[in-house]
Parts: structure tokens; sequence; C-alpha cells
């Protein structure tokens, strides 16, 4: 187990990159403590999968240093780093029975005999390949294969991390659900540092104490799924976590607050001070569709023209024209609008967010 | 859509059928014919039965050539299966040198077998062949027109020149086609140099070796040309392989029926043998 420590990381697949744009990963600095479970969430191409063959070491980074326990391992094969991983399309030894294949990574670092069967036992039946052990790895199907291959991540004790690249991508969702309950399970029994990438926010929430958002080669938010639901950091955190996501207008500054056509919102005096040194025209105000009320019309509350509602079983998602944006609200399933029916919003203190630049300002310490 | 049996469509296999038998049936069946007649002119043939075949089975220069000939191929196997995976193995992976490498190792494969058996006639000679000369100035004793052991290793290092890089083209076009993502998961479960190649690179080189195997060895075991440019066959009979040992049967001496029934169980040894390596290789890895 080991504490990993990314430092002013940047990797660029092109030998001699040009611009920002030519760096898939884009200087970061990111710190991931032993024994934690991480998931590392973002939209396909943003860098995720990068990272993560920069950790275990398939991958050389072009620039900045990555750390175990506070050590340099940039030209650390992933065979010294002692570092598993998981790829999103199941690899198995097809010549070998699965027993052969969950006791491959052993027999590489000498394990002894009676450890590896133990141990090849244990991971069997976790994953619930018992029955199956006999087997050539080439005969089985695809769900049972990547399970194998996880098996192989996860059957060394002493590892200082298991990286998981989409790793439930060709399972069907009822095992996937299963799967990832065993993941976290085995996280709690053997407390190894794991590092989950994928682009589903449910599976991160569900695997992760902590999650890492990746946008365009960066890590923009890193924090509990609380945090960033509650807190956004950066609009693409606000936009990508949630569904729907976050709503967004772009405003402009005006007297006391900021506006957009002929709508005003009135803001503190500490987030006035701060849009002012901060200087961007690039100002965004964002809200949850789940914070945003419809109430009685009072003089906090802003008239809009409700555009459809989407009845989703237990809730409905209603859309509504405020001032020509187009707003979405969450209600509960008993409330009564319409297409068509004038609703007051309210905006209440706290959750309408201000980003300048894409990024969160905020009341108090910066 | 109903489907209605008809049996006229049998008349599309006709085509196929015509041409295997133009190609295989009927030239077979006319040594069959010849292998159990004893032919004196047109017109003036006896049905002898099996007599040629126990007549071939017990002649002792066709038993010596037989087993000569399950020597040189098994040699050969021996030596250009490795060899030939081992150079795939060292070949890179991409770029200029790689083309470069399959350029070089094409052009063996390129040359007629007469001229290759001139080009090594020449080669190996102890006054003008650089080889022979070479080895000579080393101080061994070499001389492939004289010393059975000589001609043989002769003959079997111009085989390995000649075919080995046939096996090393066909491993080579089967490692390129294991993904990388294989080779990532050993270097993630530790594997060592030795266990990437036994458990990754030589089973999925399984389809190319059976064809590699099953190719070497018909090859080696009907070759003529080389051994008979080479050294005529000799010294003595040394290096007289079997299809040399047909050729003189039937043609030299004109024992149509004894060649006849000479060709087919040489033809059977082929096709069984081949069978038995396709099978062995197929089957390693099924569930026990």
């Amino acid at each position: 187990m080991a504490e990993i420590r990314l430092r002013s990381l940047a990797h660029s697949y092109e030998r001699q990159p040009k611009g920002a744009d030519d760096y898939a990963i884009r200087q970061l600095d990111h710190v991931w403590h032993k024994g934690g479970a991480y998931a590392l969430l973002g939209p396909s191409g943003c860098g995720k999968s990068t990272m993560l063959n920069i950790i275990s070491g398939l991958l050389q980074p072009s620039e900045g240093d990555v750390l175990f326990d506070g050590e340099r391992v940039n030209e650390l094969s992933p065979r010294d780093r002692n570092i598993a991983q998981v790829f999103q399309f199941p690899v198995v030894y097809d010549s070998m029975t699965v027993f052969d294949n969950l006791a491959f990574p052993l027999r590489n670092s000498r394990v002894g005999k009676a450890r590896i069967q133990a141990r090849v036992e244990e991971i069997a039946g976790v994953l619930e390949l018992e029955n199956l052990l006999n087997r050539k790895a080439r005969n089985l199907t695809a769900d049972e294969k990547q399970k194998v291959s996880m098996g192989r991540g996860l059957v060394r004790e002493d590892v200082s991390a298991i990286l998981f690249d989409e790793p439930l991508t060709v399972i069907d969702p009822q095992l996937k659900w299963k799967l990832r309950r065993k993941l976290k399970e085995i996280h709690e029994q053997f407390d190894i540092t794991m590092i989950y990438v994928t682009h589903d926010q449910l599976e991160a929430s569900t695997f992760a104490d902590k999650i890492a958002v990746m946008y365009e080669g960066r890590i923009v938010q890193f924090g509990t799924p609380t945090e960033l639901f509650e807190n956004p950091n950066h609009t693409f955190v606000g936009f990508f976590i949630g569904s729907p996501g976050m709503n967004l207008i772009a405003v402009e500054r005006c007297d006391g607050g900021v506006r957009f056509g002929d709508t005003t919102f009135p803001l503190s005096p500490t987030l006035n001070e701060r849009l002012g040194e901060a200087g961007s025209t690039n100002i965004k105000v964002g809200i949850r569709p789940e914070f945003l009320q419809l109430a009685e019309a009072d003089s906090d509350t802003y008239p809009a023209r409700a555009m459809d509602v989407e009845d989703l079983g237990t809730y409905q998602i209603l859309s509504v024209n405020l001032d020509g944006q187009i707003l979405k609200a969450r209600l509960s399933e008993d409330a009564r609008v319409s297409a068509g029916d004038m609703v007051h919003l309210r905006f209440p203190a706290g959750w309408l967010k201000v980003y300048v630049d894409d990024y969160l300002i905020q009341e108090g310490s910066a | 859509m109903r489907k209605v049996p008809d049996n006229r469509a049998w008349w599309l296999v006709l085509p196929v059928l015509l041409l295997v038998a133009l190609s295989a049936l009927v030239p077979l069946m006319t040594v069959v014919n010849y292998s159990v007649q004893d032919i004196f002119g047109p017109g003036n043939a006896y049905f002898v039965g099996t007599e040629w075949f126990r007549d071939v089975l017990r002649d002792e220069r066709l038993q010596e050539s037989l087993l000569r000939q399950f020597g040189f191929s098994a040699a050969v196997l021996a030596i250009e299966i490795p060899l030939g995976i081992g150079v795939a193995l060292m070949m890179p992976r991409s770029g200029v040198k790689a083309s470069l490498c399959l350029i070089l190792l094409a052009i063996p494969l390129l040359i007629p077998w007469n001229v290759v058996g001139t080009i090594w006639q020449i080669f190996a000679r102890g006054d003008i062949g650089l080889f022979g000369w070479g080895l000579n100035e080393l101080g061994l004793d070499y001389n492939y027109t004289g010393n059975p052991m000589d001609a043989w290793l002769t003959v079997l290092l111009m085989d390995v020149w000649h075919w080995t890089p046939l096996v090393a083209l066909l491993c080579y076009s089967g490692l390129r086609a294991i993904p990388d993502a294989f080779y990532q998961a050993a270097e993630i479960d530790r594997a060592s140099r030795w266990a990437v190649f036994r458990y990754i690179q030589l089973p999925r080189l399984r389809n190319v070796l059976v064809i590699a195997v099953l190719l070497r060895f018909m090859d080696s075991f009907m070759i003529y040309t080389e051994p008979f440019v080479l050294t005529g066959g000799g010294p003595g009979s040394s290096t007289t392989f079997l299809s040399q040992t047909l050729t003189t049967l039937a043609v030299g001496q004109f024992d149509l029926g004894r060649a006849a029934a000479f060709s087919l169980v040489y033809f059977l040894i082929v096709l069984l043998v081949s069978w038995l390596f396709f099978t062995a290789i197929t089957h390693m890895d099924r569930d026990r």
C-alpha cells in the first residue's frame, strides 16, 4: 500500500506538443492517500485512462513526477511498482485454466504454493468463480472473463494500489451492481488503495469515498459525492454530476449583483467584491434542479412559464422559461404543474452558485 | 419464405467435382491402377493384387531411404521451427527496420529450388566456395562430396537457410496480431520474459505454427531438387531421399508398378503424419 502523489504531472502523446490542446493531461498535482477508495470520473477522452496508465507505469509521463510514498518512481516498471490494474476489456491468458490465471500474478511474485491455493480460492469465492477454476479461460463468457481479469487484479495482497479502468463496461447491469458491492467489500476488508476510473457518476459514488472529477486533462474537483453535488467547484462538475445537471446561466455584472435580460440576481457584498477583483466577463450562475423551488409570488421570486413536465415516477422534472433561459427544476411527484402555467421560482440563498471563468467563487475563504 | 427442396441444385456442385476429379482423383486413380497391375504394354496388363506393395515395403533400399527421410524432416522441424520463432521474436515491431528485416527474410524464399542447390553447390566447395574454403581454412576437414556427414549437414543447412524465413514470417505475423493489452496485463502481473513467451506469445502462435509445421513437414518430406543438384544424392546414397529414390524407380528403371505402389505409400505417410501433427497441436489446450 502506498500514498500516490502526482507532482506537476503533464502528458502529451505528441513527441513535440505545440499547445495546450496537445496535452492529454495538463499540469496537475494530486495526492491519492493510502488506503482510500477513489473514483476518477470524467467523460471519454478527458485523460482518465492516461492518468491511470501513468500511475501504473505502463506510460511514462512527459513532464512531472509520480511519487509512491514520497519516492520518485517515474522510471520504474509496473512490475517494480508492484501495482495491480484491471482493464476495460477482459484480458485472460486463454491457454491457462481459470485457476492458473488467478495464480499467475502470485507465481510471478514467487508466492508459496499453499498460499497461492488459499488465496486463489478466496478470490474465486468472492467473485463466484469457484465452479470454473478448472476450465480453460478461452471457453468462458465475456462476463466470466472479466471476472477472471478482475480476480488477477485482486489476488495479490501486497500491492501498492489497485487501479480499475472502467472494469464493468462489458458486464451486464445485474452483475455490475453486485460486483461493485464486492469491490467495496474487498476494499473495506483489505484496506488497499483503489482508484476506479469511470464515466458513470452512479458507479463512482457507490464505489468511492472521494471522487476526482476530470475534465480536459485536469482534475477540476476532488471531494465526496455530497461535496460534488452541493458545492460543485467547476461548471463542468455541476453539469456532469446530477441528473439532470446544474442549470447554468451566463450573466453579466450589474449594480449589486448580476443580471441577464431583465432578470437580476442580487449578490452579497463579498461576492460582489470578489467578482470585481476577478475582472473577468465570463460569469455564470448555477443552481441545481433539486434546489430550485416553486413558491407563492413575492419580492424574492421570479415569474417564469412552465414549458414541459416529465414524470419520472418518484419525481418530476419541470422545464421553465425564465426570461428566455430554460431552467430545470426537480419537483416532488405530487406537485401539480402543467405546461403553459405561470410559476414563481425561488432561488434559495446559498444554492445559487457564481462561477468566474468556470470556477466557483465563494463567500468564505477562497 | 418456405424452402423448396430441389435436387437440381446438385448441378451447382458439378464444376467443383469436375475440377477435383481432373486435378486429383483421376491422376490418383491412375496411380492406383498401376499399383495393382503388371503392365508390359498397351493391352497387355495383368492384375497382381498387393504384390507390388509387399515388394516395395520389403525393399531395403526404400526402407533406408524412408528412414533417412524421416531423420531429415525431423531435423528440419527441430531446427527451423524454434529458429523461426526466435527470429520473429527478435525482429523490430515496426518502422523502417521492420520493413528491412522483412525484405531480407523474404529473399531466400524468392530463389528457385535448383538455384538454391547451385548456390550452395558452389558456396560450399572447398576450393572456390567461400563457405567450404572458410571451414577448411579454420582447420576443419570439410568436404561435402566425399564425406556423408558433411553432405548431410550441407543439405540441412541449405534447407534451414532457404525455409527458416518462411517460419519466421509466419510467426512474425502471428506475433503482430497479439493485442498490446496482453503485454500490458502481463507487465502488471509481473510476468517474466519467459512467462510472456510461454503463456501469451506461444499460445497465440499456435495457429500459425500449425501451418508452419505442416508446410515444413510436407515440403521437407518431399525434398528433391536441392540435394539432387548439390550432391546427386551422394556420396553413396547418403543424401538420397524418398522422392529421388522414387524418381529413379519410376523414370530411371521404368518400374511403374513398384513406383505406383510406392507413391501411394509415400502419399499415405505424408497424409498420416500431417494429420497427427494437426490433431496434436489443435488438441493441445482443450478442457480436460
